[in-house]
């Protein structure tokens, strides 16, 4: 009986947890699941890869998209892109920033101050794309995901899969083709297989498009996808290493306070009959 | 028998010890970050150093400039107000100081101070009270506090009225002629 | 048994203490109740999450009162304060994730804990009154969680916030003025927001204040136990410090490791992504979904497609809803079988397994999409959890015939394999 019992409750746990079913749809192709650097538990972010998807964000994303939650002083950040702060200080200043307090109402940006958006206002962001909003960036990667395919949803749970995010943005960015004859695009709106039909974003990337210092990196869309992904992760979760760290500490120095509990416990009982 | 029964106490003891220990470390470790969230944030701490470009203010002027969400007086001294400061002597004054320990050697025209009156905190008036230079553009340097009348000479020191202390000169540094880094 | 307040009076030696505790003997109190306490020796560790669920409510409280001290309660600024925490602020996304992992902690160990009662029968005589004190808990802990849920101003915080105000309209009559009056206007915004944070905050000290009563209740006619016979004399208990105390303890720092686990390597796993959207009132989600801790009570919701009689399917949704929670409250009465504990019938024993997995079916099909054979079984999960509450464990009570009991707990003891 304590058998039945036990596995009873392991399949009571299981559900407790109960995923909810097939949160961003996406009735197209299977998605691809990319190995990143900061999946799992050790892993960490890659700062060369960061700091490519961030020339990628940059020169194509950012042209469309805010990124209104980034300051530049978080490119300086441990665990992140590493920039040094002078880096940041001399990146900051290219950028003019909107400050009523200043003498022209505008002045050069300075480590404090978030990325400046690309459009005033979200009516210009959509008069400029078509009636469509380009998202914030900020969070982006934490509010897209992909279901794993079967029980994968139970697994992730033990694994701690938080990728999705990424996972998402690299399958939306590779899968953008020529539309099936059966499938009919509107007018405006471009054929992604992963997406699943129409898209109102014109693909962003192609092979060459963004020129990288490192030459021994591919120029391909493919890599460009996956940096920018990477990114994006960064962005919406830039504390990633240090909660994990800190999450190994706590772990440990609990897995040793419950053992040391459970030889206390033990001792003290050892003389009830219970 | 009996040594058996005392390494067993022993055991326990240490046992528990070690259980008290172990988890006095872990609630203590998880106390501090409870503490240390309503120190000041990464976005409070990355303003807490500003630059400020000198370089539009000119002879005779000042602005005022706001740092850590104070209000900063940044004066451009003339001639005047920097040898009405320079020839006061010492023990005529309630906070002594020297014009020159409140300015940066070179840039002696420069006067730099938060704008809050030693007493009680208001913000002082400029090129007011009795110890402004009077030249033909009218009052020049010095301030006056209207709430409860500190008079400051064009130092920023207390020179009559309630206040105890000279006006503060927050920590500063010039990066170039014309650009200083406050805080 | 019955603890007295005339039993072994404390008296300090301190003199000090002496007078303090002649004036106002909260040393007597606090020796009688969390000292002296005599509790069965025979708890399991089922018996542990009412300690775990104190820390639970401790953990939320404290992180709480913080994530206060910097969150912006505005449409506007509501979403960006939430992640300014998270970024910003000095340990902000450990104190964060831990008050939104802690939510799913909390009721993880509250459902443990009300199925434990209800396999061992803890809402039997003399315990009916502890028992629906439970219950008044679980029910402000569900608004409570509700409306923290709202607080961040995501995607899914507005749309749960429109689809459970929503329930109120189901009201006959004055259902559209209370609707209003819960909102503060004629959809969730500002106001809205405003309120559930005021009452967010306020909520968690009123359960506070219902815990201790159901501990007082808990304190009149003591711990039930597995055996479900009650303590005969001190052979059949240990003082509650340092036995209980010590083991509760052992159980909540073993519980501490999945909350860990979930604070520090997967804080977003149990939320939704649309929760990382600002909240949209022009756009919904194309499925939205509570949080895993509401799913049974969703799919019970939502189970009700069709008009019953006069009643139509909304109201009828929300009347099998409200009613799945409010008939614990009659469930002293429903089971009227003298013998407390699962262990010693047979056929409860059964049946109460299958409530579990009729109540985890009803948590699956919460998340499920409502279309095709989901809906049909949720149909059936539905009408199981009435069934079992309505029929089953009446009929059962009556008609089974337990297993003999031990005469006392010492017996039970002693009757274990070693």
């Amino acid at each position: 009986m304590i058998k039945a019992k036990t596995i009873l409750m392991a399949i009571a746990l299981a559900g407790l947890f109960s995923a909810p079913a097939n949160a961003s749809g996406t009735a197209g192709v299977e998605p691809k699941f990319s190995d990143w650097t900061f999946g799992g538990l050790f892993g960490t972010y890659d700062e060369h890869q960061l700091q490519r998807g961030f020339q990628v964000f940059r020169e194509v994303c950012a042209a469309c998209h805010s990124a209104n939650l980034i300051s530049f002083r978080n490119l300086s950040e441990e665990g992140g892109l590493n920039y040094s702060e002078s880096q940041v200080k001399a990146l900051a200043a290219e950028y003019t920033i909107a400050d009523p307090a200043s003498l022209d109402g505008e002045r050069s940006g300075i480590p404090a101050d978030r990325w400046p958006a690309p459009f005033a206002t979200e009516q210009d962001a959509r008069d400029a794309n078509n009636g469509a909003l380009p998202p914030d960036f900020s969070v982006l990667a934490k509010a897209r995901t992909v279901q794993r395919p079967g029980l994968g949803w139970i697994m992730n749970y033990f694994i701690a899969y938080q990728e999705g995010g990424p996972d998402y943005v690299y399958n939306l960015m590779t899968n953008y083709a020529e539309a099936p004859h059966d499938v009919e695009i509107p007018a405006g709106q471009y054929y992604n297989a992963f997406f699943g039909g129409g898209i109102a974003m014109a693909p962003p990337l192609a092979d060459g498009l963004v020129t990288y210092d490192d030459a021994s990196v591919p120029m391909t869309t493919e890599q460009y996808a996956k940096d920018v992904s990477a990114f994006m992760m960064w962005m919406a979760e830039p504390h990633l290493i240090a909660r994990k760290e800190l999450g190994f500490k706590v772990l440990i120095i609990l897995s040793a306070f419950a053992v040391l509990m459970y030889l206390t416990k033990r001792k003290l009982w050892s003389n009830v009959k219970h | 028998m009996a040594t058996a029964a005392k390494s067993d106490a022993t055991r326990r003891d240490f046992l528990y010890i070690a259980t008290g220990a172990v988890g006095a470390v872990a609630a203590a470790s998880a106390v501090w970050p409870l503490i240390d969230q309503m120190n000041p944030d990464a976005s409070t701490l990355a303003l807490a150093s500003i630059e400020f470009d000198l370089s539009p203010i000119e002879v005779g002027q000042m602005v005022t400039i706001k740092w850590r969400g104070l209000p900063v007086f940044v004066r451009n001294r003339t001639e005047a107000e920097v040898e009405s400061a320079k020839t006061v002597p010492l023990d005529e004054l309630r906070d002594p100081e020297t014009d020159e320990a409140r300015t940066k050697s070179g840039h002696e025209n420069w006067l730099i101070m938060l704008a809050s009156c030693t007493h009680l905190g208001c913000i002082p008036t400029a090129n007011a009270g009795d110890y402004t230079v009077v030249s033909s553009n009218g009052n020049q340097g010095g301030w006056f506090c209207p709430c409860h009348g500190s008079h400051y000479d064009t130092a920023g020191r207390i020179r009559k009225g309630p206040a105890p202390k000279n006006l503060v000169v927050p920590p500063y540094a010039f990066l170039s002629d014309t650009t200083v880094q406050i805080g | 048994m019955a603890l007295t307040h005339n039993s072994e009076k404390y008296d300090p030696k301190n003199p000090a203490l002496k007078w303090f505790n002649d004036r106002l003997p909260l040393l007597s109190f606090g020796k009688e109740h969390f000292v002296d306490f005599p509790t069965p020796k025979n708890l399991n560790y089922w018996w542990t999450f009412g300690m775990i669920l104190a820390l639970c409510l401790g953990v939320q409280i404290v992180t709480g009162i913080i994530l206060a001290m910097h969150f912006t309660p505005h449409v506007d600024l509501a979403f960006n304060s939430v992640e300014h925490i998270r970024r910003d602020v000095n340990w902000g996304r450990i104190i964060q994730g831990t008050h939104a992992v802690g939510a799913s902690m909390f009721f993880f160990a509250v459902y443990v804990h009300i199925f434990r009662g209800l396999f061992y029968g803890s809402y039997k005589a003399p315990r009916e009154v502890l028992w629906m004190l439970g219950v008044i808990i679980f029910l402000l802990m569900m608004a409570t969680a509700f409306m923290g849920y709202v607080l961040p101003w995501g995607q899914m915080s507005f749309w749960a916030a429109t689809v459970i105000t929503n329930i109120f309209a189901a009201i006959p009559l004055v259902g559209e003025p209370i609707l209003q009056w819960l909102r503060g206007g004629f959809a969730v915004d500002n106001a809205t927001l405003n309120r559930f944070f005021s009452l967010h905050y306020l909520l968690p000290f009123v359960i506070a204040a219902v815990v201790m009563l159901h501990i007082w209740a808990l304190h009149i006619p003591g711990n039930g136990n597995p055996t479900g016979v009650e303590p005969k004399d001190s052979h059949d208990t240990v003082p509650f410090t340092p036995y209980a105390t010590i083991k509760d303890l052992f159980a909540v720092s073993v519980f501490l490791i999945p909350f860990a686990w979930f604070v520090f390597f997967a804080p977003d796993i149990l939320g939704h992504p649309d929760n990382y959207i600002m909240a949209n009132s022009q756009v919904t989600p194309p499925h939205i979904v509570p949080e895993w801790y509401f799913l049974p009570f969703y799919a019970i919701l939502r189970a009700i497609d069709f008009n019953i009689l006069f009643i139509d399917s909304k109201l009828g949704g929300v009347i099998f809803f409200a009613g799945s929670i409010l008939i614990l409250f009659f469930l002293p009465w429903l089971d009227v079988s003298k013998v407390r504990s699962g262990s010693f019938r047979p056929m409860f024993r059964i049946f109460f397994w299958v409530f579990v997995l009729d109540f985890l079916l009803l948590m699956y099909l919460g998340a499920q999409p409502a279309e095709g054979i989901y809906v049909t079984l949720a149909k059936v999960a539905t009408a199981y959890y009435f069934l079992h509450f309505l029929v089953i464990l009446p009929v059962v009570s009556r008609i089974e015939t337990p297993k003999p009991l031990p005469t006392s707990i010492s017996e039970a003891v002693l009757a274990k394999p070693a």
